[in-house]
Protein backbone atom coordinates (compact mmCIF):
# COMPACT_ATOMS: atom_id res chain seq x y z
CA UNK A 1 0.00 0.00 0.00
CA UNK A 2 1.03 3.22 -0.49
CA UNK A 3 1.35 6.36 1.86
CA UNK A 4 0.99 9.18 -0.54
CA UNK A 5 -2.20 9.88 -2.04
CA UNK A 6 -2.78 9.37 -5.32
CA UNK A 7 -2.92 12.33 -7.78
CA UNK A 8 -6.00 10.99 -9.89
CA UNK A 9 -8.03 11.96 -6.05
CA UNK A 10 -6.56 15.24 -6.23
CA UNK A 11 -7.78 16.20 -9.57
CA UNK A 12 -11.33 14.58 -8.46
CA UNK A 13 -11.89 16.08 -4.54
CA UNK A 14 -13.86 19.01 -3.74
CA UNK A 15 -15.00 19.79 -0.43
CA UNK A 16 -17.96 17.60 0.75
CA UNK A 17 -19.69 20.55 2.47
CA UNK A 18 -19.25 23.42 0.19
CA UNK A 19 -18.24 21.42 -3.26
CA UNK A 20 -15.75 24.29 -3.26
CA UNK A 21 -11.58 23.96 -4.14
CA UNK A 22 -9.33 21.77 -1.42
CA UNK A 23 -5.48 22.63 -1.17
CA UNK A 24 -3.14 19.86 -0.82
CA UNK A 25 -1.14 20.25 2.11
CA UNK A 26 1.50 17.54 1.15
CA UNK A 27 3.59 18.30 4.66
CA UNK A 28 0.88 17.94 7.00
CA UNK A 29 -1.22 15.57 4.66
CA UNK A 30 -4.64 17.61 4.80
CA UNK A 31 -6.80 18.85 2.15
CA UNK A 32 -8.02 22.45 3.25
CA UNK A 33 -11.42 23.55 2.31
CA UNK A 34 -10.32 27.47 2.44
CA UNK A 35 -14.46 28.00 2.21
CA UNK A 36 -15.33 25.76 4.90
CA UNK A 37 -12.41 26.18 6.77
CA UNK A 38 -12.18 22.85 7.48
CA UNK A 39 -9.02 20.73 7.44
CA UNK A 40 -9.86 16.96 6.08
CA UNK A 41 -6.68 14.55 7.12
CA UNK A 42 -4.86 12.34 4.65
CA UNK A 43 -4.09 8.89 6.99
CA UNK A 44 -2.01 6.46 4.91
CA UNK A 45 -2.36 7.68 1.65
CA UNK A 46 -6.50 7.51 2.01
CA UNK A 47 -8.28 10.98 2.11
CA UNK A 48 -10.38 10.95 5.24
CA UNK A 49 -13.40 13.38 3.60
CA UNK A 50 -16.19 13.42 6.50
CA UNK A 51 -16.64 16.38 7.72
CA UNK A 52 -16.84 15.34 11.34
CA UNK A 53 -13.22 14.51 10.87
CA UNK A 54 -11.68 17.31 9.56
CA UNK A 55 -9.99 19.92 11.58
CA UNK A 56 -11.71 23.44 12.19
CA UNK A 57 -8.98 26.06 11.03
CA UNK A 58 -9.34 29.82 11.68
CA UNK A 59 -7.42 32.22 9.52
CA UNK B 1 -23.69 18.12 9.77
CA UNK B 2 -25.65 15.75 7.43
CA UNK B 3 -28.55 17.92 8.46
CA UNK B 4 -27.53 20.81 7.26
CA UNK B 5 -27.28 19.38 3.86
CA UNK B 6 -29.96 17.08 3.27
CA UNK B 7 -33.78 18.22 3.29
CA UNK B 8 -36.82 18.17 5.39
CA UNK B 9 -36.75 14.67 4.82
CA UNK B 10 -36.52 12.73 8.28
CA UNK B 11 -33.39 11.09 9.28
CA UNK B 12 -34.13 7.15 9.00
CA UNK B 13 -30.54 5.66 9.49
CA UNK B 14 -28.32 6.46 12.01
CA UNK B 15 -25.36 6.71 9.78
CA UNK B 16 -22.95 6.56 12.56
CA UNK B 17 -24.06 3.16 13.54
CA UNK B 18 -23.94 1.98 9.99
CA UNK B 19 -20.55 3.45 10.09
CA UNK B 20 -19.65 1.48 13.52
CA UNK B 21 -20.94 -1.72 12.02
CA UNK B 22 -18.77 -1.25 9.07
CA UNK B 23 -15.82 -0.40 10.89
CA UNK B 24 -16.44 -4.10 12.87
CA UNK B 25 -16.93 -6.07 10.41
CA UNK B 26 -13.81 -4.80 7.90
CA UNK B 27 -11.45 -7.22 9.69
CA UNK B 28 -13.59 -10.51 8.67
CA UNK B 29 -15.56 -9.07 6.02
CA UNK B 30 -14.09 -12.08 3.30
CA UNK B 31 -15.76 -14.49 5.64
CA UNK B 32 -19.25 -12.89 5.26
CA UNK B 33 -18.84 -11.24 1.57
CA UNK B 34 -20.60 -13.59 -0.35
CA UNK B 35 -23.95 -11.53 -1.41
CA UNK B 36 -21.83 -8.56 -2.14
CA UNK B 37 -19.44 -10.37 -4.58
CA UNK B 38 -22.20 -12.24 -5.84
CA UNK B 39 -24.27 -8.90 -6.89
CA UNK B 40 -20.93 -7.10 -7.64
CA UNK B 41 -20.97 -9.61 -10.85
CA UNK B 42 -23.98 -9.34 -11.80
CA UNK B 43 -23.81 -5.57 -11.70
CA UNK B 44 -20.29 -5.80 -13.93
CA UNK B 45 -22.47 -8.82 -16.14
CA UNK B 46 -24.80 -5.83 -17.02
CA UNK B 47 -22.02 -3.09 -17.50
CA UNK B 48 -20.26 -5.44 -19.99
CA UNK B 49 -23.24 -5.33 -22.36
CA UNK B 50 -22.60 -1.70 -22.09
CA UNK B 51 -20.39 -1.53 -25.89
CA UNK B 52 -18.47 2.33 -24.09
CA UNK B 53 -15.10 3.75 -22.82
CA UNK B 54 -15.18 4.69 -19.40
CA UNK B 55 -12.11 6.43 -18.35
CA UNK B 56 -12.52 7.04 -14.27
CA UNK B 57 -15.13 5.17 -12.33
CA UNK B 58 -16.02 5.25 -8.58
CA UNK B 59 -17.00 2.40 -6.78
CA UNK B 60 -19.05 4.23 -4.37
CA UNK B 61 -19.98 2.33 -1.03
CA UNK B 62 -17.00 -0.26 -1.87
CA UNK B 63 -16.91 -2.05 1.05
CA UNK B 64 -13.10 -4.17 0.76
CA UNK B 65 -13.12 -3.40 -2.58
CA UNK B 66 -14.81 -6.68 -4.23
CA UNK B 67 -15.54 -4.37 -8.09
CA UNK B 68 -11.43 -3.72 -7.79
CA UNK B 69 -10.74 -6.94 -6.80
CA UNK B 70 -13.05 -8.53 -9.97
CA UNK B 71 -11.77 -6.34 -11.99
CA UNK B 72 -8.06 -7.16 -11.53
CA UNK B 73 -9.28 -10.37 -13.10
CA UNK B 74 -9.31 -9.13 -16.39
CA UNK B 75 -6.14 -7.59 -17.82
CA UNK B 76 -7.76 -6.28 -20.44
CA UNK B 77 -9.76 -4.41 -19.25
CA UNK B 78 -13.89 -4.95 -17.93
CA UNK B 79 -16.79 -2.77 -19.09
CA UNK B 80 -14.48 -0.05 -20.38
CA UNK B 81 -12.92 1.22 -17.67
CA UNK B 82 -9.24 2.43 -17.64
CA UNK B 83 -9.31 3.89 -13.92
CA UNK B 84 -11.31 2.98 -11.04
CA UNK B 85 -11.32 4.81 -7.67
CA UNK B 86 -12.84 3.81 -4.14
CA UNK B 87 -15.12 5.16 -2.02
CA UNK B 88 -16.61 3.86 1.68
CA UNK B 89 -17.78 5.54 4.33
CA UNK B 90 -15.55 3.61 6.59
CA UNK B 91 -12.02 4.43 7.30
CA UNK B 92 -11.25 0.64 7.68
CA UNK B 93 -12.79 -0.24 4.63
CA UNK B 94 -11.33 1.95 2.64
CA UNK B 95 -7.89 1.12 4.01
CA UNK B 96 -8.46 -2.84 2.74
CA UNK B 97 -9.86 -1.52 -0.84
CA UNK B 98 -6.55 0.79 -1.07
CA UNK B 99 -4.64 -2.66 -2.03
CA UNK B 100 -5.87 -2.42 -5.44
CA UNK B 101 -6.86 0.79 -6.48
CA UNK B 102 -6.91 4.47 -4.67
CA UNK B 103 -9.41 5.09 -2.54
CA UNK B 104 -11.09 7.45 0.60
CA UNK B 105 -13.31 7.97 3.14
CA UNK B 106 -16.36 9.68 1.91
CA UNK B 107 -20.16 9.90 3.03
CA UNK B 108 -22.69 8.97 0.30
CA UNK B 109 -24.92 12.06 1.87
CA UNK B 110 -22.16 14.35 1.55
CA UNK B 111 -20.11 13.08 -1.76
CA UNK B 112 -16.76 15.16 -2.37
CA UNK B 113 -16.38 14.99 -5.92
CA UNK B 114 -16.08 17.68 -8.41
CA UNK B 115 -18.73 18.41 -10.80
CA UNK B 116 -18.12 16.41 -13.86
CA UNK B 117 -15.31 14.57 -12.85
CA UNK B 118 -16.44 10.99 -13.24
CA UNK B 119 -17.46 8.85 -16.33
CA UNK B 120 -18.97 6.42 -14.38
CA UNK B 121 -20.82 5.83 -10.58
CA UNK B 122 -21.15 2.21 -9.72
CA UNK B 123 -22.40 0.86 -5.96
CA UNK B 124 -22.67 -2.58 -4.94
CA UNK B 125 -25.02 -2.88 -2.17
CA UNK B 126 -24.25 0.62 -0.46
CA UNK B 127 -27.59 3.10 -0.98
CA UNK B 128 -30.13 1.59 1.09
CA UNK B 129 -28.24 2.82 4.07
CA UNK B 130 -28.76 6.69 2.63
CA UNK B 131 -31.55 8.83 4.47
CA UNK B 132 -32.03 11.79 1.64
CA UNK B 133 -31.68 8.85 -1.74
CA UNK B 134 -33.11 11.73 -3.68
CA UNK B 135 -30.37 14.22 -2.57
CA UNK B 136 -27.39 11.57 -3.29
CA UNK B 137 -28.93 10.90 -6.72
CA UNK B 138 -28.30 14.44 -7.61
CA UNK B 139 -25.21 14.61 -5.89
CA UNK B 140 -24.44 11.87 -8.26
CA UNK B 141 -25.82 13.35 -11.49
CA UNK B 142 -23.76 16.29 -10.62
CA UNK B 143 -20.35 14.58 -10.51
CA UNK B 144 -20.73 12.76 -14.15
CA UNK B 145 -19.86 14.59 -17.03
CA UNK B 146 -22.24 14.86 -19.64
CA UNK B 147 -23.49 10.89 -21.22
CA UNK B 148 -21.92 9.46 -17.91
CA UNK B 149 -23.10 6.39 -16.21
CA UNK B 150 -24.82 5.46 -13.15
CA UNK B 151 -25.19 1.99 -12.29
CA UNK B 152 -26.00 0.95 -8.77
CA UNK B 153 -27.57 -2.48 -6.90
CA UNK B 154 -29.60 -1.82 -3.57
CA UNK B 155 -31.30 -4.04 -1.29
CA UNK B 156 -35.13 -3.90 -1.86
CA UNK B 157 -38.15 -3.69 0.35
CA UNK B 158 -39.32 -7.18 -0.09
CA UNK B 159 -35.77 -8.68 1.41
CA UNK B 160 -35.56 -11.21 4.32
CA UNK B 161 -39.17 -10.85 4.97
CA UNK B 162 -39.01 -14.66 6.36
CA UNK B 163 -36.67 -13.23 9.04
CA UNK B 164 -37.85 -9.97 9.91
CA UNK B 165 -41.67 -11.85 10.98
CA UNK B 166 -39.68 -14.26 12.41
CA UNK B 167 -37.43 -11.70 14.79
CA UNK B 168 -40.66 -9.23 15.25
CA UNK B 169 -42.38 -12.68 16.62
CA UNK B 170 -39.71 -13.58 18.84
CA UNK B 171 -39.36 -10.66 20.75
CA UNK B 172 -43.47 -9.86 21.36
CA UNK B 173 -43.29 -12.88 23.16
CA UNK B 174 -39.56 -12.82 24.54
CA UNK B 175 -39.47 -9.11 25.19
CA UNK B 176 -43.53 -7.83 25.16
CA UNK B 177 -42.50 -5.50 22.35
CA UNK B 178 -41.58 -5.20 18.94
CA UNK B 179 -38.74 -2.75 17.75
CA UNK B 180 -37.01 -2.55 13.76
CA UNK B 181 -34.51 -4.79 13.55
CA UNK B 182 -33.69 -5.11 10.01
CA UNK B 183 -34.08 -2.04 8.02
CA UNK B 184 -36.27 -0.23 6.27
CA UNK B 185 -35.57 -0.89 2.38
CA UNK B 186 -36.67 1.44 -0.83
CA UNK B 187 -39.72 0.58 -3.07
CA UNK B 188 -38.42 -0.37 -6.79
CA UNK B 189 -41.74 1.35 -7.97
CA UNK B 190 -40.12 4.75 -6.58
CA UNK B 191 -37.15 4.23 -8.14
CA UNK B 192 -37.21 5.61 -11.68
CA UNK B 193 -39.28 8.71 -10.82
CA UNK B 194 -36.48 9.06 -8.42
CA UNK B 195 -33.74 9.08 -11.04
CA UNK B 196 -35.66 11.00 -13.27
CA UNK B 197 -36.22 13.82 -10.51
CA UNK B 198 -32.20 13.78 -9.95
CA UNK B 199 -31.72 14.69 -13.46
CA UNK B 200 -31.13 10.83 -15.42
CA UNK B 201 -31.68 9.89 -18.87
CA UNK B 202 -32.99 7.05 -20.15
CA UNK B 203 -33.76 5.78 -16.10
CA UNK B 204 -34.31 2.48 -15.29
CA UNK B 205 -35.58 0.64 -11.96
CA UNK B 206 -35.60 -3.01 -12.38
CA UNK B 207 -34.83 -6.39 -9.62
CA UNK B 208 -34.22 -9.77 -9.21
CA UNK B 209 -34.24 -11.72 -6.24
CA UNK B 210 -31.09 -13.91 -4.99
CA UNK B 211 -31.87 -16.88 -2.29
CA UNK B 212 -29.13 -18.08 -0.06
CA UNK B 213 -29.53 -21.12 1.82
CA UNK B 214 -27.83 -21.39 5.48
CA UNK B 215 -27.50 -24.03 8.21
CA UNK B 216 -29.77 -21.76 10.90
CA UNK B 217 -31.38 -18.94 11.33
CA UNK B 218 -28.28 -17.57 13.83
CA UNK B 219 -26.31 -17.93 10.68
CA UNK B 220 -27.82 -16.03 8.62
CA UNK B 221 -27.52 -13.03 11.20
CA UNK B 222 -23.89 -13.71 12.26
CA UNK B 223 -23.50 -12.89 8.04
CA UNK B 224 -25.39 -9.84 8.25
CA UNK B 225 -23.60 -8.47 10.78
CA UNK B 226 -20.24 -9.95 9.29
CA UNK B 227 -20.96 -7.72 6.21
CA UNK B 228 -21.63 -4.93 7.85
CA UNK B 229 -25.82 -5.02 7.54
CA UNK B 230 -26.84 -4.44 11.22
CA UNK B 231 -29.87 -2.70 11.64
CA UNK B 232 -29.23 1.03 11.83
CA UNK B 233 -32.64 2.33 12.15
CA UNK B 234 -32.99 5.23 14.39
CA UNK B 235 -35.74 4.20 16.45
CA UNK B 236 -34.51 0.49 16.51
CA UNK B 237 -34.17 -0.38 20.67
CA UNK B 238 -30.96 0.55 21.89
CA UNK B 239 -28.31 -2.18 22.77
CA UNK B 240 -28.04 -5.45 21.62
CA UNK B 241 -30.66 -8.31 21.44
CA UNK B 242 -31.39 -10.91 24.21
CA UNK B 243 -29.50 -14.03 23.26
CA UNK B 244 -33.51 -15.40 24.03
CA UNK B 245 -35.03 -13.19 21.48
CA UNK B 246 -32.40 -14.07 18.98
CA UNK B 247 -32.72 -18.28 19.72
CA UNK B 248 -36.65 -17.86 19.92
CA UNK B 249 -36.68 -16.71 16.40
CA UNK B 250 -34.16 -18.85 14.72
CA UNK B 251 -36.78 -21.55 16.16
CA UNK B 252 -39.38 -20.20 14.78
CA UNK B 253 -37.74 -19.39 11.02
CA UNK B 254 -36.83 -22.75 11.34
CA UNK B 255 -40.15 -24.48 12.27
CA UNK B 256 -41.69 -22.10 9.55
CA UNK B 257 -39.09 -22.50 6.27
CA UNK B 258 -36.62 -25.02 6.47
CA UNK B 259 -36.43 -27.52 4.01
CA UNK B 260 -35.86 -31.49 4.33
CA UNK B 261 -32.77 -31.46 5.16
CA UNK B 262 -33.29 -28.64 7.92
CA UNK B 263 -31.74 -25.65 6.19
CA UNK B 264 -33.48 -22.34 5.76
CA UNK B 265 -33.75 -19.99 2.84
CA UNK B 266 -33.49 -16.46 3.03
CA UNK B 267 -34.23 -14.07 0.05
CA UNK B 268 -33.10 -11.04 -0.97
CA UNK B 269 -34.39 -8.46 -3.32
CA UNK B 270 -31.67 -6.72 -5.23
CA UNK B 271 -32.89 -3.31 -6.72
CA UNK B 272 -30.62 -2.35 -9.98
CA UNK B 273 -30.75 1.51 -10.99
CA UNK B 274 -29.23 2.69 -13.98
CA UNK B 275 -29.01 6.15 -15.42
CA UNK B 276 -27.44 8.34 -17.82
CA UNK B 277 -26.81 12.06 -17.40
CA UNK B 278 -28.18 13.94 -20.34
CA UNK B 279 -26.18 14.20 -23.64
CA UNK B 280 -27.17 14.96 -27.07
CA UNK B 281 -26.27 11.86 -28.84
CA UNK B 282 -29.02 9.69 -26.22
CA UNK B 283 -32.42 8.78 -27.84
CA UNK B 284 -35.01 11.26 -27.58
CA UNK B 285 -39.07 12.31 -27.88
CA UNK B 286 -39.65 14.40 -31.04
CA UNK B 287 -41.45 17.36 -29.97
CA UNK B 288 -45.09 17.47 -30.56
CA UNK B 289 -46.12 18.19 -33.80
CA UNK B 290 -43.19 17.76 -35.61
CA UNK B 291 -44.35 14.33 -37.06
CA UNK B 292 -43.53 14.02 -40.69
CA UNK B 293 -46.85 11.69 -41.89
CA UNK B 294 -49.97 11.43 -40.72
CA UNK B 295 -51.18 8.74 -38.26
CA UNK B 296 -54.41 8.47 -40.12
CA UNK B 297 -52.93 7.41 -43.51
CA UNK B 298 -50.91 4.76 -42.03
CA UNK B 299 -54.04 3.63 -40.84
CA UNK B 300 -55.75 4.43 -43.72
CA UNK B 301 -58.68 5.74 -41.77
CA UNK B 302 -60.34 8.73 -42.01
CA UNK B 303 -58.83 11.91 -39.77
CA UNK B 304 -61.73 13.01 -36.93
CA UNK B 305 -60.78 16.27 -35.11
CA UNK B 306 -59.80 15.79 -31.37
CA UNK B 307 -62.72 15.49 -28.98
CA UNK B 308 -64.83 13.73 -31.65
CA UNK B 309 -66.07 10.39 -30.54
CA UNK B 310 -64.79 8.20 -33.01
CA UNK B 311 -68.22 5.94 -34.91
CA UNK B 312 -67.70 2.37 -35.44
CA UNK B 313 -70.95 2.36 -37.60
CA UNK B 314 -68.90 4.49 -40.08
Amino acid sequence: MTHTVDPKLLEILVCPLTKGPLDYDAEAQELISRQAHLAYPIRDGIPIMLVDEARQIDD
Amino acid sequence: MSDSLSNASPEIFDRASLRRHRERAAAAIGEHDFLIREVAERLLDRLQDIRRRFPLALDLGCHHGVVAELLAGYPAGLGGIETLVQADLSPAMARLAAARAPSLVADEEALPFAEGSLDLVLSVLSLHWVNDLPGTLLQIARMLKPDGLFLAAMIGGESLKELRAALMQAESEVEGGVSPRVSPFADLRDLGGLLQRAGFALPVADMDSITVTYPTALKLMGDLRGMGESGADRNRRRGFSRRETLLRAAALYQERHADSEGRIPATFEILYLTGWTPHASQQRPLAPGSAQARLAEALDSAELPSGDKADPKR
